[in-house]
């Protein structure tokens, strides 16, 4: 159902933008009659609906529309980009993940003590910043003034090639992820919090628990519930940070991808893009559900 | 999921008075006199105000005690490193760093504080008459905005940013039209625990029309929340006018915003010309820091009422 308004959403955007392929393609010095002509021929003269119904008729069978301005079908290149992009979003999710848990958990065992405050005073800061700013500062200091690590992402074409130059992808990841675990700790912390203060972690600690096997047993697993489900909500600005991260250091990703359609008003990868985003954040939703129900019995899906 | 730590929640529930037919209907005042004493106990919120209040001052007053010229390039004087006559020296085309920083400044928050108003005016009245309806129309209403949301706000903004031609007042209507669904979402949440409410049922008993229990009473109940909000949407207008600037789409010459300012002087990042950078990144940071530091206090503050639910 929503899936449907997403697919709805971006043809009534592109419809709103970009009405007439026809003058984008030929440029602004083909007749009206030419214009006319083509917009014909691909069907762009037909009432509304009927286009949307052979738009999503042409979605259904993986064909996300023709790049004009690249002379490609869209599905083939957001193909060729889709690995890198994928690669990079991962690492930093699960980077982010994996520090901000621990990061939570000490910060509300440790809680208002200076450990804590000064985290989240970083925390606070690392929220605060622009990821484009954050990654410049970090070029700047580590490539320019250090001359320790490159200030351009890895160049390989295949998701292996970057694989293989990890070295070049340090500053990439660690401006990604830094801005989530900002966010993510926050909330990692305050589950926490809330769940020190349960009964359950009282009887843990009476039936003579150490500390460590009642955080790592009882309390870790009972705060990452929320995460769980921030993460699937995350999709979006995580790929929204992709845009701004590729195009600060030129990794050829679908975030770059984009940022050059813009340039070129390249309007079919955009909306391309944008749906392929919506559906990604619907199912990265669905995925966060179903694993919050099966890491957590009380919760059932009906 | 409060950070700010040290903070004593108000005592007891407030209660929700109905003032009589036609006068305003207000949370008792005792709430909002223990909110502002545990905002004001609150040293970071203390904080936030004052640097907010500091860069309003800066931006807006401050031009009228530091005259520069920010309209005539003066090519035989760009890139001077901070001197005596340019205490944070001059720029690309020869304009002067700290007359900037106001001038950025100034479209900065301005098109902050717009946007974050137009999203708020129409997120509320989006979220108050779909929990007042119910219903199918309610459901169709948030279907919508779960649409909306799925997409990233960047994207649609981004996409309609190439055929517009950029102001301080089409970059807030573009940014307010798009970051509407937050708002929405919290005060349907908040008008649908309200309206089964005894005061809501008396007020319709007595003839209230439709506009007259959004207007008059679900708004100024759902308040709080809306409140704590618009801090966080001005944090967040903030970081997406300097994207916005640094991806190509801000303002144009002779306007020009913080982000833009960065997006300029991050050209010149290899000549090391760190003038440019990172006094307008100091400023970017610590008004979005602020923004957010006071949204906290807030709504731990009114944290109350949302304890209650």
């Amino acid at each position: 159902m929503v899936l449907l308004g997403i697919s709805v959403l971006v043809f009534v955007l592109l419809h709103a933008i970009s009405s007439s392929p026809g003058r984008a393609v030929l440029g602004v010095q083909a007749s009206a009659a030419s214009v006319a002509a083509f917009n014909h021929a691909h069907g762009y003269d037909r009432p509304l609906p009927l286009q949307y119904l052979s738009y999503l008729g042409s979605l259904l069978h993986g064909d996300l529309g023709y790049s004009y301005k690249l002379n490609q079908p869209v599905t083939a290149l957001l193909g060729e980009n889709a690995g890198r992009s994928a690669f990079l979003s991962a690492v930093s999710l699960v980077l982010s993940v994996v520090i901000a848990v621990p990061l939570g958990i000490l910060q509300a065992v440790k809680r208002n003590t200076v450990i804590d405050n000064s985290l989240t005073g970083l925390a606070f800061v690392l929220y605060s910043i622009p990821a484009f700013f954050l990654g410049l500062v970090l070029i700047e200091f580590f490539s320019l003034r250090l001359n320790l690590l490159p200030s351009e992402a890895s160049q390989a074409t295949t998701v292996l090639g970057v694989v293989a130059d990890p070295v070049s992808m340090i500053l990439p990841v660690v401006t990604l992820t830094a801005v989530s675990v900002a966010a993510f700790s926050r909330y990692m912390r305050s589950s926490a919090l809330d769940n020190l203060a349960q009964d359950y972690i009282r009887v843990a600690r009476a039936k003579g628990l150490t500390e460590r096997q009642v955080l790592s047993r009882h309390l870790l697993r009972n705060s990452c519930l929320p995460i769980i489900t921030l993460v699937g909500l995350s999709l979006p600005a995580l790929l929204a940070g992709n845009l701004i991260v590729e195009t600060v250091f030129n990794f050829p990703g679908l975030g770059l991808l984009f940022f050059n359609s813009l340039q070129k008003e390249d309007y079919p990868v955009l909306m391309a893009y944008s749906l392929i985003v919506g559906v990604l954040t619907v199912l990265g939703n669905l995925v966060a559900d179903v694993a919050l129900a099966f890491t957590d019995p009380r919760i059932r899906l009906h | 999921m409060s950070i700010t730590a040290g903070v004593e929640p108000p005592g007891t529930p407030p209660t929700l008075t109905a003032a009589p037919e036609g006068g305003p209907v207000h949370v008792s005042i005792p709430i909002w006199r223990l909110a502002l004493r545990s905002f004001v106990e609150n040293r970071l919120a203390v904080a936030g105000v004052v640097i907010l209040v500091f860069f309003v001052l800066f931006s807006f007053v401050g031009p009228l005690l530091y005259h520069t010229n920010q309209v005539d390039t003066d090519i035989a004087n760009t890139f001077l490193p901070p001197q005596p006559g340019n205490p944070l020296g001059t720029e690309s085309h020869g304009f002067d760093v700290l007359g900037r920083l106001m001038k950025g400044g100034q479209s900065s928050l301005e098109i902050a504080f717009l946007s974050a108003v137009i999203a708020t005016v129409i997120g509320t009245l989006y979220g108050a008459l779909a929990g007042l309806a119910g219903g199918l129309l309610d459901a169709a209403m948030m279907r919508l905005v779960d649409v909306l949301l799925a997409i990233p706000f960047l994207f649609i903004v981004l996409i309609i940013a190439t055929r517009f031609n950029a102001s301080v007042l089409s970059l807030s209507l573009l940014l307010g039209a798009f970051s509407w669904l937050v708002p929405a979402r919290l005060v349907r949440g908040e008008v649908l625990s309200l309206r089964s409410r005894d005061f809501v049922s008396a007020a319709r008993v007595m003839g209230a029309g439709r506009w007259r229990l959004i207007s008059r009473h679900l708004i100024p109940n759902a308040l709080g929340v809306v409140v704590v909000n618009i801090t966080f949407q001005v944090a967040d207008a903030l970081l997406a006018v300097s994207a916005l600037g640094f991806l190509g789409f801000g303002l144009n010459y002779p306007q020009v915003s913080w982000g833009d300012m960065l997006s300029n002087g991050i050209s010149y990042l290899l000549s090391g010309y760190w003038w440019l950078i990172y006094p307008v990144g100091l400023c970017l940071v610590l008004v979005v820091m602020a923004s957010n530091f006071i949204g906290d206090a807030l709504r731990d503050a009114v944290d109350v009422r949302l304890r209650r639910r």
